[in-house]
């Protein structure tokens, strides 16, 4: 099969890479890239654990084409983090207990910081809502929705 | 074992960091589908489209023509294992000469690219001839029925049931003619819950490489590597030192993940290949594949008097653990009245075949659906007689000293403070809207120990490692690194707990029934101790004192009084830094059967408000009650008590497993079996109630799968209050609301 | 002598009883002596069973003893999730 050459930005890296034609981004981020962190849980939009931006915008990428990724500007949870240092959410979720198996974390972080940036000051009722495409099975949200607006809090500076 | 509840503890009860947290946040962490391997190839597996057939024949041979295409197994690839247990496990994981499922797996495909794997899957050809088939518990026990397999009944069924009926049981105690007589009120109703699945967010995945010299390496995710390990090794036919298994880590299992599915057909694409083989299930595999529980439907009858004490008690649980023989039953029937002091008491569980994937374990197996229906009747009870619910249930409490209803009189247990804390607690008299309702329940579980190796060696510098053999699902790194440093009297940061492969370290059970705080805690304690003994050793050496006057404090060893000699306290630090001077590396380790895990109880108040229009239940406000024993990190304690919690509110109100008439899942997929979603749910409070386990050094309780117990019934109790109507039938999805209103004429 | 309390379903492998008396010093003693006493409990026992002794259950463990006064319970082999 032929493939596609796709030139692209990975949190903030010029990255070039040839895919299928139907190969969405999520395979190509974790089969031909080399990252990971975005998981696949069900690879039809549900569960969320893919969440990544393309261009700012909060994406599951399974359900974008790898194909679709030429000129964008690519955000995954690997460049979540400011090198060593952990981006507040990060820093939140491991203090306040907000992941067990930690599977889903990678997309629900990615999520919750485009829901950040959106909304700085969110109500409890509009994190869940911004989450629920985001399936936690290990935590009954309690604790995610507690990090989340904890980070939100230290990202206001209060 | 006596219990150190008077214990000052210095680290057990805070709440640090987990040692994995920063992994798992960055996307660093590694788990069943992230590895690879040099020459990898991509396996796939062909599943049946037909719930019952027997397969005439299959003809792989223009697959293999599929250039890329490596290696195809089916089910002539694989011998036949001696033991039955195992054999039923292959089974499932690929069929022989039948299928007995929709999703069952007939062939494998490995190739050198995902996609060629799944286009060489289409050239397989089958030929099956369909066999007549039932999916439904009670449609399968009923005479006539299809029959699923011949010759799986046990010897204690009595003579003349159904053909699919494999196991039955029966409990109790008392006299149930007498117990009913002295009853003011006798309900008796009928319940039927739905199969649910763990519902995982990692698909089961798997890194299989089986060399030419017999030797094999599995990387997977999984509850319990050495269980994977003695389940393939007996597949393949290998010994077990020939299996490597290292567990990944674990995106959720709750009981899904104690058995195996990919695992062995990767062992088998790897070894007609010759090169690593890995095998990701899809969404849509996992749940026609894995993990349901069993689906069920029961009767419960419950005599009481006008002052709501409970006179005799029964119930009859009918239930299918899917088309293999399962002893969930069991569990749920010795479960069904347990929390309750019961006069006269009996239950009695039958287990059937039907055609669905064969039953995995989730969370307490068992005893959700059973306590569903016997809390349901009480609570109906308690409305007719015009009494406060939790006062009834209070009345009626196991305590030390009740004959339990599955047999042994209890020791001290928690129900009661558990009652007391839910009836003092401002949720249970707080003010509730229009179409709102309250409903709790309580629930129960055995919780157990198990095989447990650990092994802690101190380093040069005084730091320490320990290694032990459970996937960690909720913290229990944590919890074991805590228990550690407890014990040695160090800082948490100075021990680092890694998860070891089969090779690395002696069995250990799967991470299931609550055990791993518990157990692997238990043994983590006395390999602390071991090590202590041996530094005291070598501090006695170093002062030329008797070993025995010796003691170990806040991390030092120290003359045991002023006898011994005098001498400043010896930091491990400065016993580590002379060890090879003093006879050599130091080291602790534990192996241990461990019992005495001790039962847990919980309680939960659920407020729900019901839409009059849409009949949608929303969950207003939820508090979960346990008995945890010691809590040795209260936030992952929390953890389970609000996952279990929230999960057994998609059983209640969600979650189940759709067939049509052609015996197919209709439902394979997130979008048509909805979990509970972060805007669906309430903060859930989590009250800890810690009563000490004697059973533990440190009073610790497993408090895993409790949580998951209540909700059913504490959910549907709210629902049938809100509604006026009572709900029996799980999941209460809003049509059955609107057909219970429609019926009573609301 | 210990009374060792079998389960309801058991009994009809048991002569009806549901409670029966062997001589045991050990958990693996009580097995091995109702498998004796009633040869028609021996595949169960085989498939596996925990046993509550004083109100403390044992999936395994051989050499637990037990003594004529204690509170022995055979129960069906647990699993958990």
């Amino acid at each position: 099969m032929s493939t596609i050459h796709v030139s692209t930005t990975i949190n903030g890296a010029p990255t070039d890479f040839v895919c299928e034609h139907d190969e969405t981004l999520l395979d190509v981020l974790r089969n031909r890239i080399g990252l990971t962190g975005s998981k696949e849980g069900c690879s039809s939009g549900d569960c969320g654990a893919c969440s990544v931006t393309v261009n700012g915008r909060l994406v599951c990428s399974c359900l974008v084409l790898g194909a679709e990724a030429q000129d964008a500007e690519v955000h995954t949870i690997e460049g979540m983090a400011d090198g060593p240092t952990l981006h507040p959410l990060q820093k939140a979720f491991i203090e306040h207990a907000a992941l067990q198996c930690g599977f889903c974390t990678p997309g629900i972080l990615v999520a919750a910081e485009a829901l950040l940036k959106e909304k700085p000051e969110p109500t409890d009722e509009e994190v869940r809502y911004w989450l629920a495409g985001n399936l936690c099975r290990c935590t009954g949200y309690d604790k995610i929705v507690r990090a989340v607006q904890a980070a939100a809090a230290e990202m206001r500076g209060v | 074992m006596t219990t150190d509840t008077k214990r000052n503890f210095k680290v057990v009860g805070t709440r640090p960091n987990r040692p994995d947290g920063v992994d798992k946040v960055t996307g660093r962490a590694m788990y069943g589908a992230d590895a690879t391997a040099p020459g990898m190839l991509w396996g796939k597996v062909l599943r049946s489209p037909h719930p019952h057939a027997e397969i005439v024949s299959i003809d792989t041979s223009e697959a293999m023509k599929l250039p890329g295409v490596q290696a195809v197994v089916t089910g002539a690839d694989f011998g036949d294992p001696e033991s039955l247990f195992v054999s039923d496990v292959q089974e499932h994981c690929m069929a022989k000469d039948r299928v007995y499922y929709d999703g069952h797996a007939v062939a494998a495909v490995a190739a050198t690219s995902a996609s060629t794997a799944a286009k060489a899957l289409k050239l397989i050809k089958i030929v099956y001839k369909p066999l007549p088939h039932v999916t439904d518990v009670d449609a399968a026990f009923a005479h006539g029925a299809p029959v699923i397999m011949h010759h799986r009944a046990f010897e204690i069924l009595p003579p003349g049931t159904s053909a699919n009926a494999t196991n039955f049981c029966e409990f109790g105690h008392g006299d149930l003619h007498e117990g009913f007589a002295k009853a003011d009120l006798i309900v008796e109703r009928s319940f039927r819950t739905a199969a649910t699945h763990q519902g995982y967010i990692e698909p089961n995945a798997c890194l299989a490489s089986y060399s030419s010299d017999g030797r094999a390496d599995l990387w997977c995710c999984t509850q319990g590597h050495y269980h994977v390990r003695d389940l393939c090794a007996q597949i393949m036919g290998m010994e077990a030192a020939q299996l490597r298994v290292t567990a990944s880590e674990i995106g959720g299992g709750f009981g899904g993940k104690t058995s195996i599915y990919v695992e062995p057909v990767a062992l088998m694409l790897s070894k007609k290949s010759g090169r690593p083989v890995k095998m990701v299930m899809s969404r849509e595999e996992v749940f026609r594949a894995t993990g349901p529980t069993i689906s069920s439907s029961m009767d419960v009858k419950i005599g009481m008097t006008k002052d709501g004490r409970m006179t005799a008690g029964q119930a009859v649980i009918r239930a299918s653990g899917g088309a293999w023989p399962s002893g969930t039953m069991e569990m749920g029937a010795q479960a069904a009245f347990a929390c309750y002091d019961m006069p006269a008491v009996k239950t009695i569980g039958w287990n059937v075949l039907t055609n669905r994937p064969k039953e995995s374990a989730y969370r307490a197996p068992g005893a959700p659906t059973a306590i569903f229906g016997v809390e349901s009747v009480i609570d109906e009870m308690s409305q007719k007689l015009g009494l406060d619910p939790l006062e009834v249930r209070i009345l009626n409490a196991a305590d030390a000293g009740t004959l339990s209803s599955y047999g042994p009189t209890f020791n001290q247990i928690g129900l009661k403070a558990t009652l007391e804390a839910a009836k003092n607690h401002p949720h249970y008299k707080a003010p509730l809207g229009p179409n709102q309702a309250r409903g709790l329940s309580c629930g129960f579980w055995f919780n157990f120990g198990g095989n447990t190796s650990v092994s802690l060696a101190v380093n040069t510098d005084g730091t320490v490692n320990i290694t032990e053999g459970n996937p960690d699902i909720g913290g229990s790194r944590a919890s074991i690194g805590m228990m550690a440093a407890e014990e040695l009297g160090i800082p948490f940061a100075d021990v680092r707990t890694i998860i070891g492969d089969t090779a690395s370290i002696g069995h250990n059970d799967t991470t299931d029934g609550s055990r791993v705080t518990f157990a692997v805690g238990l043994a983590t304690i006395r390999a602390a101790r071991d090590a202590i003994q041996k530094m005291c050793h070598r501090a006695a050496q170093i002062w030329d004192i008797d070993p025995d006057a010796v003691e170990w404090e806040d991390g030092a060893a120290k003359p045991s009084g002023p006898n011994a000699g005098q001498f400043p306290p010896m930091t491990i630090k400065e016993i580590a830094a002379n060890a090879f001077r003093t006879g050599g590396p130091i080291a602790g380790h534990h192996e241990v059967n461990a019992d005495g895990a001790g039962v847990s109880f919980g309680v939960h108040i659920a407020d729900v408000e019901v839409d009059p229009e849409t009949a949608h239940t929303l969950i207003k406000r939820y508090t979960v009650f346990q008995d945890a024993g010691k809590a040795v990190h209260p936030s992952y304690v929390e953890g389970q008590m609000q996952g279990g919690a929230v999960q057994g509110i998609g059983w209640a109100l969600n979650e189940e497993y759709i067939y049509g008439a052609d015996g197919r899942l209709q439902n394979a997929g997130f979008l048509d079996y909805r979990i509970p979603v972060a805007s669906d749910l309430p903060m859930i409070d989590a009250v800890i109630l810690e009563i000490p386990n004697p059973g533990h050094p440190y009073g610790v309780r497993g408090v895993g799968e409790t949580g998951i117990v209540p909700p059913l019934a504490a959910v549907a109790n709210a629902v049938t209050r809100a509604v006026g109507t009572r709900m029996t039938d799980l999941p209460i999805s809003p049509p059955k609301i609107m057909a219970a209103k429609a019926a009573a004429g609301k | 002598m210990v009374r060792v309390r079998i389960w309801g379903s058991l009994a009809r492998l048991a002569e009806g009883q549901t409670e029966v008396e062997i001589e045991a010093r050990n958990f693996k003693e009580v097995l091995d002596g109702l498998g004796a006493k009633y040869p028609g409990l021996k595949a169960h026992i085989a498939r596996g069973v925990s046993l509550s002794i004083d109100g403390v259950i044992y999936r395994e463990a051989w050499f637990t003893p037990v003594r004529p006064e204690s509170e022995v319970v055979l129960m069906p082999y647990m699993t958990g999730g």
